[in-house]
């Protein structure tokens, strides 16, 4: 096994413990925003689809790339939109919305 | 020169992710954790772009425009529909991570290690078996698939055998990348397969199967890490999959199901009427005008919403009703099962939506303690999450699943349109107690007369 490989599955293996103890301080309250928030982050596939459309190599990694882009950059977009929205959506009694 | 600061970005970036999930966890701090959540994927995307491998922006640029045209309108749907909205989103970041597995199996292939091989192959087939999963779940979601699960003989077998031929070539690929003619096929499989896993799942699972593709999406994009040897997609990725995993893993406890029973048990199925249900059993049937009487002398009334609030767009009705009620010194909660409606937490944003205060949203545990001084139970288009079955009768299919103990009101009302079994199909002994009434009609009707009712005898 190489360092790098060795490395990456040690960050693997405690970002979802990191995981697992952040989402489940999550209130009930708030499991849809958590759930288009965390589809949001997810849209970190952009990084590798922008490397791909981006390095041109050959016509089909182009035409790939930029077609993940666009879906990454939905996801991005839409994301953080609605999860903004709903969550400006929750007052409690006798607050008006902020 | 600016290349070795693109490190720095991308640790920030996973950093920031950390910190809007920490966030999340609380209303007052969860926009923050939004906003820190956008500033992490700016980080990152800006570290990105500023790649030297880099060597033309112009498609990069042509998507990014793309994406945000699209992605705003996705942003502005209704709430009842963000169910669907949350379904197609995992299907986009599946396709994402898959296509660009696809790109990279093709640029690298034979020159491609066996453990990248591996996380590619791994990538491919979570990215494309969550793409049409997905969007089949987008279809029941949206009613243009019929929402009943459909079976067939041998179901499972043929799913299972399915995922076998799928793994065994992704085995193969990792062994032998240069097979490039298998590669095609793997591909077509992982989409074949993610249809059929939804075929037999029916609406009422929705919850479950909506989280356990957040975690596959978030998953294919940690294998995209491996690939590429990129922690920062290691980590949000395995954030994003630890979180689909924990939802799942609630929604089965709420249901008291194991993911197996989901995935491969076909519930709600038409269930074989029973013979012994053959006794007449009698329902008391109230109008709007004697549930208002009831409500006016309530102190307190606990409302317990379902999917059918959803469906009837019921929500605001509910609103007025909190309002008057309210105004009269009634007080109002509301009961929220874990599993109610479609996605998790769906009642929750409904109700926040229609402007009711999120400190009277109650959860299961908190709310059942105070159903026994209720002295109304009022359930707007729920039904298997309040039936008294699931506590005693070992025969029915819920037995043993948390329920809301509506039954310990000392009335209780139900908003229903039909003496229609719920999507389950299992009979609901709640609506044959004596302290039951059925209010029958179309829940946003039945509110709306009752907010009239209340209204007209000088309750405001």
């Amino acid at each position: 096994m190489s360092q790098d490989l060795e490395l990456s599955l040690y960050v693997f293996v405690l970002a979802t413990f990191l995981g697992f103890e952040l989402i489940r301080r999550v209130s009930p309250l708030l499991h849809t925003p958590l759930m288009s928030l965390t589809n949001a982050i997810s849209a970190i596939a952009v990084v590798g689809s922008i490397l791909v459309a981006g390095e041109q190599k050959s016509v089909l990694s182009t035409v790939l790339g930029t077609l993940a882009v666009t879906c990454s950059m939905i996801n991005i977009v839409g994301g953080y939109l609605i999860t903004y929205r709903m969550l400006r959506m929750f007052r409690k009694s006798g607050k008006e919305r902020s | 020169m600016i290349e070795p600061v693109i490190p720095l970005l991308y640790l920030a970036a996973a950093a920031s992710f950390v910190l809007a999930l920490k966030w999340l966890s609380s209303v007052t701090t969860a926009r923050r954790g939004v906003v820190i959540g956008v500033l992490g994927m700016a980080l990152a995307v800006c570290g990105t772009l500023l790649k030297p491998e880099i060597v033309s922006y112009r498609w990069i640029a042509v998507a990014f425009v793309l994406g945000s045209v699209i992605g705003v309108p996705m942003a502005m749907m209704p709430m009842t529909a963000v169910p669907q909205r949350t379904a197609l989103s995992h299907a986009f970041g599946a396709l994402a991570a898959a296509l660009v597995g696809t790109a990279e199996y093709y640029l690298q292939t034979p020159h491609i290690d066996r453990f990248t091989m591996s996380a590619l192959a791994l990538e491919v087939l979570l990215g494309f078996l969550t793409f049409t999963a997905s969007l089949m779940a987008f279809g029941k979601l949206q009613e243009i698939l019929p929402t009943r699960p459909i079976t067939y003989r041998n179901q499972n077998v043929v799913n299972v055998a399915l995922l076998g031929v799928a793994v065994a070539a992704g085995v193969y690929l990792a062994v032998r990348p240069e097979t490039a003619w298998l590669f095609p096929i793997f591909a077509a499989l992982a989409l074949v397969f993610g249809v059929l896993l939804i075929i037999p799942i029916g609406g009422a699972d929705m919850p479950t199967v909506i989280s356990l593709l957040n975690s596959y999406a978030g998953l294919s994009a940690a294998a995209m890490g491996f690939v590429l040897n990129n922690k920062l997609l290691i980590i949000a990725g395995a954030l994003d999959g630890s979180s689909g995993l924990i939802l799942s893993v609630i929604m089965c406890r709420a249901m008291n199901r194991s993911f197996t029973n989901v995935l491969f048990g076909a519930f709600g199925q038409v269930q074989p009427a029973v013979a012994g249900g053959a006794e007449e059993k009698t329902v008391r049937s109230a109008s709007a005008e004697d549930a208002a009487d009831i409500l006016r002398a309530a102190n307190l009334v606990i409302v317990v919403p379902g999917y059918g609030m959803a469906v009837a767009q019921a929500q605001h009705k509910v609103r007025e009703l909190y309002d008057i009620l309210t105004k009269a010194r009634v007080e109002v909660k509301f009961a929220i099962h874990p599993v109610a409606g479609r996605m998790p937490g769906h009642m929750n944003v409904l109700l926040a939506e229609a402007d009711i205060p999120y400190d009277k949203l109650m959860e299961m545990e908190m709310v059942n303690s105070e159903f026994p001084q209720a002295d109304v139970a009022l359930v707007i288009g729920a039904n298997d999450v309040t039936n008294p079955a699931a506590r005693h009768d070992r025969d029915s299919p819920i037995y043993g699943m948390p329920i809301l103990d509506v039954d310990k009101a000392r009335t209780i009302m139900v908003i229903k349109r039909s003496m229609n079994p719920g999507f389950a199909g299992i009979e609901n002994e709640l609506y044959y107690m004596d302290r039951t009434l059925m209010v029958f009609g179309d829940a946003k009707a039945v509110v709306g007369s009752i907010v009239k009712e209340l209204a007209g005898s000088g309750m405001h």
